[in-house]
């Protein structure tokens, strides 16, 4: 089919799907009214069951800590499928990439600027992300979004234009260990319940004070855990797409 | 409205699935699922919104405080982190699309057929 | 105690994989074949031994141990019923039979592949076992990435990344539509477990409902390749390394289905009480369409694996039929055929894996009389030809049989005439090219080629001269096991007694949200006397035989026959099967749309 069949044809398919769409969401309930039960006694129960105040954190790994479990596994396999089908095969030739790499020479070095921001915003972003990860009980936060926070330092460097630095930071087994270790301990952890004869990922460990750092059990422990595999998975991603550009440019570079 | 967010994320699905049909480059093709897994974020998050509510963390409020669901919270923020890495995976298969044929047009790459 | 054994089919595989990777660039190959043959090989033998510890009572494994409070469900639960198990387990047998196969002459980058196959065997463990609707997205997608990475593994051909990227879109587009339909049911109900939706439910069957459903059975459907969301199949096939499209046509594919069935079973029963002649129809058509188009494209194909993915489709056709009629009979004989075929399909995919490892080929064509010496690498594809053909005793004739059963006395009568039709031509499809490449009989060349694939490099080491026995095995297990499974005395009536039990959504219910035992559903009455049964599969065997010597037949014949025409008619449906994502994404909105409107149609007008 031609690009312009295909939008007569999707058209009218797409207006018919997106009418069925509205005629259901007619039946929601109206925007603002939630209703449903599980929010309300997730909220009521999560501070006096676990000692946490952020009931987003204790959602994800302690009441539905299997489906963290699964989202991680998805985040490392999918690092370990870029990592497959970013590699260098057997058949594959420098010629081709010669050709496409004079224009790399033209990119100039960042600007002072640029380096001054990136390169100072290292540190600060490294403590900020720390912070999200252990403090992801107690605050909007968590494992999740401190490990992306935890991934992007690496990256202001590779933008300062430091690619040896980069190369050595995000080059490193470390990442690779890290990151298995970060979704191993996840796995581990979830063990510790069964072998204390209840489920998998029951929260046994002390609970501790409501609003101390050192509360929720397990959840301050796989916070730290998710934060990570997800900060290492984000840096070995950055790297496998980066790692072609930077090994030119450093030849360049001579 | 009362269902304007609802319409939102149901645009977005249908705005995504327009531009994987009629695309003309892998990345923007990638890019487009991108926006359709963004619809489903909108639709979790206008499911769960309260009017009055605050944020279902109770660090200085007490609890009983009228809060927004947190489950769909947790539902989505996990999502987007991982769907990003999705979106890097199907991005690779771009970038190799494009080492072994030079090209990014969909349309052009026809190996498989019949 | 049996209930700790549940999680543990998906979390063995999984701390395995992540093993494989902490360790990953300081361990030789054999060690990470070891390691993850052994996680699988546990994963089955947890699987069997939860099959017989649920046959009397499901189990129901609440994650933290989050019981649900007065009625409403906290956590996320598994639910292991005999049927769960048993795919569980048969998961494992596939996995195995792959891994064995890819020892020592699969050409694997360090040992992500296990890495990858572990995850993969993991997230289907774990889709065919959850209880709960966002978990079971939640695996759906890990099945899929897993897939997705495994499907382009052979990343120096062109053709590998255009299979696997319109794999890849077209699932992860039906697993958000999924994802769009679970938010809909979680705004009406307030829940994501799947028995509180049911419960809450109960008899409201208006536009949202009804859209959510089929929002996430759609979803479904695209990854169980469904007309007509079934076009990315073929390409994921044709460039998958072998062992993977084992798993992929073995397993993958119908758990599928096996969701939907789950899903509707423990949710939706209630709301479409009253409704089901309307989800009866519309899933029968799809089904059948996917059935016929299926067989009819199998055997217009030139690649053996192409061929082989079009088998697939056709006989997940079937099953979409037998989930269709909606009875627990039906359900039975599905659960049964799922295996027969999975079984045999594996068998048929390792012997082509065999053929490309042997001559670098898989084009019927090209191995024209090639294979000539391979006589038993021949005898075990031609075994399983027959077991695609429904022949008894194959776990494919007992399931075809059940499926019958149930349809008989309903307006369903012509499912039988639609499995014929199936079965003859996938079975003659496969006979087709035994006889041109193992007997070396027929007119080379006889048919033109429509397809265009490209030459498939070898997946495999040297030496290439012989058939390695660790390839050979596995394939011999597979298709003695299509048989076996069929053979098994009794199994009929446990699958019968166990699909009572899965489609028994107050019982369900009841046991997930109340911990209410369940009482133990009597056996039921033993299988009838298929002695009609037998009759017609023996002649849909013979009539595959038939077709595949029709085929054979130059070129001149044929045209008399006016087979030159007929295949030169179909060659608008061949093209339709474009390789272009675009045109896939369009028929995709085509079936969503249109069954939405018709079932939206149907049962929400007053």
């Amino acid at each position: 089919m031609t690009i312009t069949t295909r939008k007569r044809l999707f058209v009218m398919f797409g207006a018919a799907l997106l009418a069925i769409f509205m005629l259901a969401v007619r039946e929601l309930p109206e925007f603002g009214h939630y209703r449903g039960p599980y929010g309300d006694v997730l909220n009521r129960e999560t501070v006096y069951e676990r000692h946490v105040t952020d009931v987003v954190s204790a959602v994800n790994f302690d009441w539905r800590g299997i489906d963290t479990l699964g989202e991680e596994s998805i985040l490392f396999l999918s690092v370990v499928g870029t990592i497959v089908l970013l590699r260098t095969g057997d058949g594959e030739t420098e010629h081709k990439d010669e050709q496409g790499t004079t224009s790399n020479d033209d990119i100039p070095l960042p600007s002072e600027a640029t380096r001054v921001a990136s390169l100072g915003l290292v540190g600060p972003l490294v403590v900020f992300g720390l912070y999200i990860v252990t403090h992801g009980h107690l605050t909007p936060g968590g494992g999740f979004q401190g490990g992306v926070v935890l991934a992007t330092a690496p990256l202001l460097v590779y933008v300062a234009g430091d690619l040896k630095t980069f190369k050595r930071i995000a080059n490193h087994e470390f990442v690779e260990i890290t990151e298995a270790l970060g979704i191993g301990g996840y796995l581990s952890s979830g063990f510790l319940g069964m072998v204390l004869g209840s489920a998998y990922l029951r929260n046994v460990l002390p609970l501790g004070t409501t609003g101390h750092l050192f509360s929720g059990g397990t959840i301050l422990v796989l916070n730290v855990f998710t934060g990570a595999a997800v900060a290492a998975g984000m840096v070995s991603i950055l790297y496998a797409f980066l790692e072609h550009t930077i090994e030119v440019r450093l030849r360049r570079k001579g | 409205m009362s269902i304007l967010p609802y319409a939102v994320a149901g645009w977005l699905f249908i705005i995504g699935l327009y531009g994987i049909v009629t695309s003309r480059n892998f990345i923007h093709l990638v890019m487009c699922l991108a926006v359709l897994q963004s619809s489903t974020y909108v639709l979790l998050l206008s499911v769960g919104y309260r009017v009055g509510g605050g944020p279902p963390v109770f660090a200085t409020a007490p609890v009983g405080t009228p809060a927004v669901d947190p489950l769909v919270h947790a539902l989505v923020l996990t999502d987007i982190v991982v769907e990003a890495t999705v979106v890097a995976l199907l991005l690779s298969l771009a970038i190799r699309i494009h080492k072994n044929t030079g090209n990014l047009e969909p349309d052009k790459i026809v190996e498989l057929r019949g | 105690m049996a209930n700790s054994l549940a999680p543990l089919p998906v979390l063995v595989p999984l701390a395995a994989a992540v093993f494989l990777a902490l360790i990953n660039k300081h361990t030789a190959r054999w060690f990470a074949d070891f390691v993850s043959i052994s996680a699988v090989c546990a994963s089955g033998i947890m699987s069997v031994v939860l099959l017989h510890r649920t046959a009397s009572a499901p189990i129901v494994y609440w994650f933290g141990g989050w019981t649900p409070r007065t009625g409403i469900a906290v956590g996320v639960n598994f639910y292991i019923d005999p049927i769960s198990a048993v795919l569980a387990a048969f998961i494992s047998l596939l996995a195995l039979c792959s891994l064995i196969f890819s020892l020592h002459y699969f050409d694997s980058v360090g040992n992500l592949y296990h890495v990858l196959m572990l995850g993969f065997v993991a997230g289907m463990c774990g889709f065919s076992s959850s209880g709960d609707l966002f978990n079971l997205f939640v695996f759906f997608e890990l099945m899929s990435i897993s897939a997705f990475a495994l499907c382009g593994y052979k990343t120096e051909e062109p053709s590998t990344q255009q299979g696997a990227i319109n794999f890849a879109v077209m699932n992860t587009i039906g697993g958000f539509l999924a994802l769009l339909g679970i938010a809909m049911f979680y705004s009406r109900t307030g829940a994501l477990n799947l028995a509180q939706i049911g419960r809450t439910l109960s008899h409201q069957s208006d536009a949202l409902i009804v859209s959510a459903f089929v929002f996430v059975m759609c979803g479904f459907l695209v990854k169980a390749a469904v007309f007509p969301f079934h076009f990315w199949l073929a390409d994921a096939h044709a460039v998958a390394p072998t062992p993977v499209c084992v798993l992929f046509s073995g397993i993958m594919v119908q758990l599928a289905v096996y969701a939907v069935a789950r899903v509707y079973w423990s949710a939706m029963e209630g709301p479409m009480s009253g409704h089901q002649a309307a989800i009866t129809s519309v899933l029968a058509i799809a089904g059948t369409i996917t059935a016929l188009l299926g067989a009819m494209m199998c055997f217009a194909q030139q690649h053996i694996k192409r061929m082989l993915a079009f088998s697939t489709i056709s006989h997940t056709g079937i099953l979409v039929v037998a989930f269709a009629l909606l009875k627990p009979k039906a359900l039975a004989g599905a659960a049964l055929y799922v295996i027969g075929h999975g079984a045999a399909k594996g068998a048929l995919f390792l012997v082509a894996g065999i053929l490309l490892h042997r001559f670098g080929s898989v084009e019927e064509s090209s191995l024209y009389g090639r294979g000539r010496s391979m006589k038993w690498t021949g005898a075990v594809f031609a075994f399983s030809g027959l077991g695609l053909a429904g022949l008894i005793p194959f776990g494919t004739f007992a399931g075809e049989h059940g499926i019958d059963v149930a349809a008989k006395g309903t307006s369903f009568w012509w499912v039988k005439v639609v499995f014929i039709f199936a079965a003859t031509l996938t079975g003659a499809a496969v006979f087709r090219v035994y006889a041109r490449v193992f007997l070396g009989r027929g007119a080379p060349n006889a048919t033109e080629e429509l397809a265009t694939t490209s030459d498939e490099a070898r997946e495999t080491k040297g030496p290439h001269d012989h058939v390695p026995v660790v390839m050979f095995i596995p394939a011999a297990v597979l298709a003695v096991s299509a048989i076996a499974s069929g053979c098994v005395p009794g199994s009929v009536a446990h699958f019968r007694r166990s699909a009572s039990a899965f489609s028994d959504t107050v019982a369900y219910q009841a046991q997930v949200l109340d911990g209410t035992a369940l009482q133990e559903p009597p056996l039921s009455e033993a299988a009838e006397q298929p002695l009609a049964a037998a009759i017609t599969s023996t002649v849909t065997t013979m009539l595959a035989v038939a077709v595949a010597i029709l085929a054979l037949l130059p070129r001149r014949h044929r045209k008399r026959l006016y087979l030159e025409r007929l295949s030169r008619a179909f060659s608008t449906v061949r093209n339709a099967h474009s390789g272009k994502i675009g045109d896939y994404v369009v028929y995709f909105s085509f079936g969503v749309a249109a069954i939405g409107t018709v079932l939206v149609f149907l049962i929400c007008r007053r």
